[in-house]
């Protein structure tokens, strides 16, 4: 190891809590197994493992090891989740049980379709009700993710474009605001990306847009509402265009939660788009996943849907109900994954639109946007706003102070403040973060969405803290340069983690010091807002590190 | 209203301050003639009403609470504790998002880290990421590695044919855009027979560890054979198998795939499952999806951080080597809390329970009259029987007279398996219900009407 890692053993902070590993003794176990209750086989000696590295604990040392590492999360439970592009509203309880059912939860994916009836029926009915609120022809519950449902709807454009005799088309039109998966997923479909930039309100332009259409676009990936936050106006004619050149119009669903009852994808002409039943339909991140991205489409790509989908086989009668089936359509790009989906996720959001409805879902829609345009209109003023007008569910603003003030001798700290100041102060009043530095055309952008699950008091507290910081920005830049102060570890050194690549404790193969130090009384980062954050004494902070090279963050 | 707070006097504050009238003016900027639309949902329900018809739907399976289960491929009804459960309703843990902020993350980041380490410790490999979507995908974007590895100067990937059917479609699905050709798997091509294919255009020959068919297949010489050829082996495995048989590591494998379903996570009718992957330090760097590393903070403190983070697409755009952003990372906290607890004594019991209960299991069904099980090389957990009638008929029989949800009908991926059955056996099969199955097998000519349900 390096002399670094001797330096975080001698004389720096203990860590948070002990590794899992580190709490180990031999010969303990949390497993409560029975002995076997047939005659013992002979075990074939030579083809076994000699050792096998997992942790030895009791089940008290795992519950307690797990219960503190929660406490240094941050959570949609615990507080206000401004995160733009991710719509991180509240995640019912009642849906967690509903998947948990044992009807739900010990179905194998392989017994006889005539044993499972009830799950096909739940999925046929939300195929269904996906398709309504998009307005489109079918649906198929397949994709995993949000970034799968991409690939299922850039691989149907390139597969209905072959079907047509038409394999020239092999290009994908993406403006410059999309989200990063669109240009990724265009090439792991085999297509090339075209870019086309966005005009000074936010929308993209048209007279580039007609430049580059042609007899080699197979289609156009766009996001509506926007990255920026906002409806593009000119959506009818970029769809016009785009079909005026043969090509096809996809929808990232991203932002599905600006559009419930408001306007159907299917309606203003698109051929193809995802959802994120993990953003909209309010099925939990889970730190990371597991997402769900249904594909919707109109009638000219429904023989392409990836599959199986869930089919009516036999319309039943008055006495017995409809019999469902999976069925592979008929020019299928194939399967995406083992199996029909992330069924648990799909048990959770149609426990969401039962309960809401139709109205309901424009209620949420309408109280998403009101909350986004109420902390909009209360920053403003303040942090500057590259697109000035009604937005949709999020919007964004800029987070750069000071820039003038900028230090041109050596010896002197910058009184510059960036996004990333901004977002990491944000912490300290108890608050996550907005998305910063994406939407990538808006420089220092801070993209903010507040959800409709959030009350006027969490708003009107979020706005309080972001003038707060703009205040401290100006009085102690080297407050927000510093921040976040209170949260369980510091800014971090990604840096070093990507160059000394240390990626997994098994003793023999990363020699990691032993931790003989037990956790540490750190607090949680429950913080409530704080109205009055104490000053920190400078004498008390580490000299400035060099900025982490932080990238954007995409959705998920 | 439902899960949104807002009051009457809330909206009209809010507006007020936004400068417009009503709700609706805030979407003037859609086109007017599409505005609004009625969208044929039905009229939204109150809290109980919706559990009574997600209760009513639920009923309406078969589940494996309820019947005794030997149906595996691919998915596999395994003890899960109830202390995993219990983890993952922390609302710190599902309510989160993914790990960008590490200062408000370092519960996830280090759960994940040391799910890394798990599956290093378990695979024997080098490097683990923080998941894929299910073990086909993670199969995939073996393929995908592969390609970028060799730069498209290698274009052929060998499948075995017993690899898991769904995985090598889902592979396929992945790369029909791409220049990758899959070849090896129309036939009954042995771990030899793979062997032969290897040519200067192999990327990637892949195998399964069990087999589709719960076997042991003799890999020695197999990985030096890859190697010798400038390929790279990728083996697909069954994670609870490595409980008790040589890691893959062992055996030379450069990417280690697989279902994690297995590892605490419940059937839940295909998904969300964990598609794991390992491989060693010269590939890391190419891999997809995410990964933790090792840190510190600005105090010098250790922390924890996603790292490799130029590979991705947010930052590489059309450039990154996939477009993944999710990974199943409350699955990836259920295998990891699984492992804390079974430990290393818990999994290999687990392991040795699976293996004594399908020998038992294997021996009893094929002392009957018209069963024979396949037994030419040592199986795990699953195994194969020939029947004498077709396996639909026989699960038909199992399922109404006798409460047993029955093996898997391999003909449906190869017809020439007509009659057998894959059967697979956990360590939640008592002898009771074993027992009962080889007395329903031995009387499928003549059900009986037996009500056995545990």
């Amino acid at each position: 190891m390096t002399d670094e890692t001797t330096t975080t053993t001698n004389g720096a902070p203990p860590p948070l809590e002990p590794l899992i590993y580190d709490l180990s003794s031999p010969g303990r176990t949390g497993a409560i197994l029975p002995d076997p209750d047939v005659p013992e086989a002979t075990l074939p000696d030579s083809l076994l493992r000699d050792r096998l590295d997992l942790p030895e604990v009791s089940e008290i040392d795992v519950v307690r090891h797990f219960l503190r590492l929660s406490r240094f999360n941050y959570s949609i439970d615990q507080g206000f989740y401004p995160l733009g592009s991710c719509t991180m509203k509240y995640n019912p309880k009642l849906n967690e049980d509903m998947a948990r059912l044992p009807g739900f939860a010990q179905v194998h994916p392989l017994q006889d379709p005539s044993t499972n009836q009830g799950a096909l029926a739940l999925m046929h009915e939300l195929q269904n009700w996906l398709a309504a609120i998009s307005g489109m022809a079918g649906v198929s519950l397949q994709p995993a993710a949000g970034a799968q449902g991409e690939f299922a709807g850039i691989l149907m454009i390139r597969a209905y474009h072959l079907a047509n005799g038409d394999p020239g088309r092999n290009v994908i039109i993406v403006p410059d605001s999309a989200h990063g998966t669109n240009p990724a997923t265009t090439a792991m479909a085999g297509l090339k990306v075209v870019e086309v930039p966005s005009d000074a309100n936010g929308d993209v332009d048209l007279d580039k847009l007609r430049e580059v259409c042609g007899d080699t676009i197979a289609g156009m990936m766009i996001t509506v509402p926007n990255t920026l936050g906002v409806f593009e106006r000119n959506i009818e004619a970029i769809i016009e265009t785009i079909h005026g050149c043969g090509g096809l119009m996809y929808m990232d669903g991203a932002n599905m939660n600006a559009m419930m009852g408001i306007a159907r994808p299917g309606d203003l002409g698109f051929d193809v788009m995802h959802y994120n039943l993990h953003k909209t339909f309010s099925t939990p991140h889970g730190g990371g996943g597991p997402g769900s991205g249904p594909v919707a489409v109109g009638e000219k790509l429904l023989p392409f849907l990836p599959g199986p989908v869930v089919s009516v086989v036999d319309e039943g009668s008055e006495d017995e109900p409809p019999l469902y089936g999976l069925t592979m359509p008929e020019k299928s790009i194939g399967r995406l994954k083992a199996f029909y989906g992330n069924f648990g996720m799909l048990v959770r959001a149609f426990a969401y639109i039962a309960i809401h409805g139709a109205a309901g879902l424009k209620d949420v829609t309408q109280h998403a946007v009101l909350n986004a345009n109420y902390i909009r209109a209360r920053l403003k003023g303040t942090y500057p706003m590259p697109i000035d007008r009604i937005c949709g569910h999020e919007f964004v603003c800029q987070g750069h102070f000071g820039a003038d003030e900028k230090a041109g001798e050596s010896g002197t700290e910058s009184h510059e403040i960036h996004a990333l100041d901004i977002a990491k102060r944000l912490m300290d009043y108890g608050f996550h973060p907005p998305t910063n530095y994406f939407p990538l055309i808006v420089p220092e952008a801070l993209l903010i969405e507040p959800t409709e699950t959030e009350s006027k008091e969490s708003c009107d507290a979020f706005v309080e803290a972001m003038l707060a910081i703009a205040k401290e920005a100006g009085e102690n830049a080297d407050l927000l340069h510093n921040a976040p102060l209170t949260t369980p570890v510091g800014r971090v050194d990604e840096v070093r983690a990507a160059k000394q690549l240390v990626l997994c404790c098994k003793p023999d193969i990363a020699d990691v010091p032993s931790v003989d130090v037990p956790s540490v009384d750190v607090p949680p980062v429950v913080e409530p807002p704080a109205a009055d954050l104490p000053t920190p004494d400078d004498s008390s902070l580490p000299a400035k590190q060099a900025e982490p090279d932080e990238g954007p963050e995409p959705k998920s | 209203m439902t899960y949104i707070p807002h009051t009457d006097a809330d909206r009209e504050a809010m507006l007020k301050v936004i400068g417009v009238d009503s709700l609706a003016e805030l979407f003037d900027a859609v086109p007017a003639e599409h505005r609004f639309p009625a969208l044929g949902l039905p009229e939204g329900m109150s809290e109980m009403e919706v559990a009574w018809e997600l209760g009513g739907l639920a009923n309406s399976n078969v589940a494996a609470h309820h019947f005794a289960i030997f149906l595996g491929a691919g998915a596999y009804n395994h003890f899960i504790p109830s202390v995993v459960n219990h983890v993952l309703l922390r609302g710190e843990f599902y309510t989160a998002y993914t790990p960008y902020q590490p200062e408000l993350s370092q519960g996830t980041l280090q759960a994940i880290y040391e799910y890394q380490s798990m599956m290093c410790a378990l695979t024997g490999m080098e490097a683990a990421n923080a998941s894929h979507y299910d073990g086909a995908t993670s199969l995939a974007e073996a393929v995908t590695v592969a390609r970028v590895h060799y730069r498209g100067k290698r274009t052929k990937v060998i499948l075995s044919p017993s690899v898991n059917p769904e995985y090598r479609a889902v592979a396929r699905t992945y790369h029909q855009g791409s220049d990758m050709k899959f070849v090896g798997d129309k036939g009954n091509a042995t771990i030899p027979d793979l062997i032969d294919m290897l040519d200067e255009d192999t990327a990637l020959l892949v195998v399964s560890y069990p087999n589709f068919f719960g076997q042991i297949d003799e890999l020695g010489g197999l990985a030096q054979a890859v190697h010798e050829a400038g390929a790279l082996l990728c083996m697909v495995v069954d994670p609870i198998a490595l409980g008790l048989f040589k890691t893959p590591g062992e055996l030379g494998a450069d990417i280690v795939v697989g279902e994690g379903q297995p590892l605490g996570i419940p059937l839940s009718f295909g998904g969300p499952y964990l598609g794991f992957f390992a491989t060693n330090q010269t590939l890391v760097r190419k891999i997809a999806g995410r990964i933790v590393g090792e840190t510190i903070d600005k105090n010098g403190r250790r922390a924890f951080v996603m790292t490799l983070r130029p590979r991705e697409q947010d930052i590489r755009r059309e450039k990154a080597t996939s477009n993944i952003c999710t990974n199943q990372g409350l699955m990836a906290l259920a295998a990891c809390v699984y492992m804390s607890v079974m430990g290393k004594t818990g999994l290999r019991k687990v392991a040795e329970l699976c293996y004594h209960k399908a020998h038992y299991a294997a021996e009893q069904i094929n002392k009957l009259d018209g069963f024979s099980v396949d037994t030419s090389k040592p199986f795990f957990k699953e195994f194969v029987v020939t029947c004498p009638k077709p396996v639909a008929e026989l699960n038909d029989v199992l399922l109404d007279h006798w409460g047993i949800i029955g093996g898997y009908d391999l003909s449906q991926h190869y017809p020439d398996r007509a009659n057998q059955m894959l059967l697979a056996v956990t360590e939640m099969n008592t002898k009771d219900e074993i027992d009962t199955l080889a007395e329903a097998l031995s009387q499928h000519d003549t059900p009986h009407h037996h009500d056995h349900a545990h």
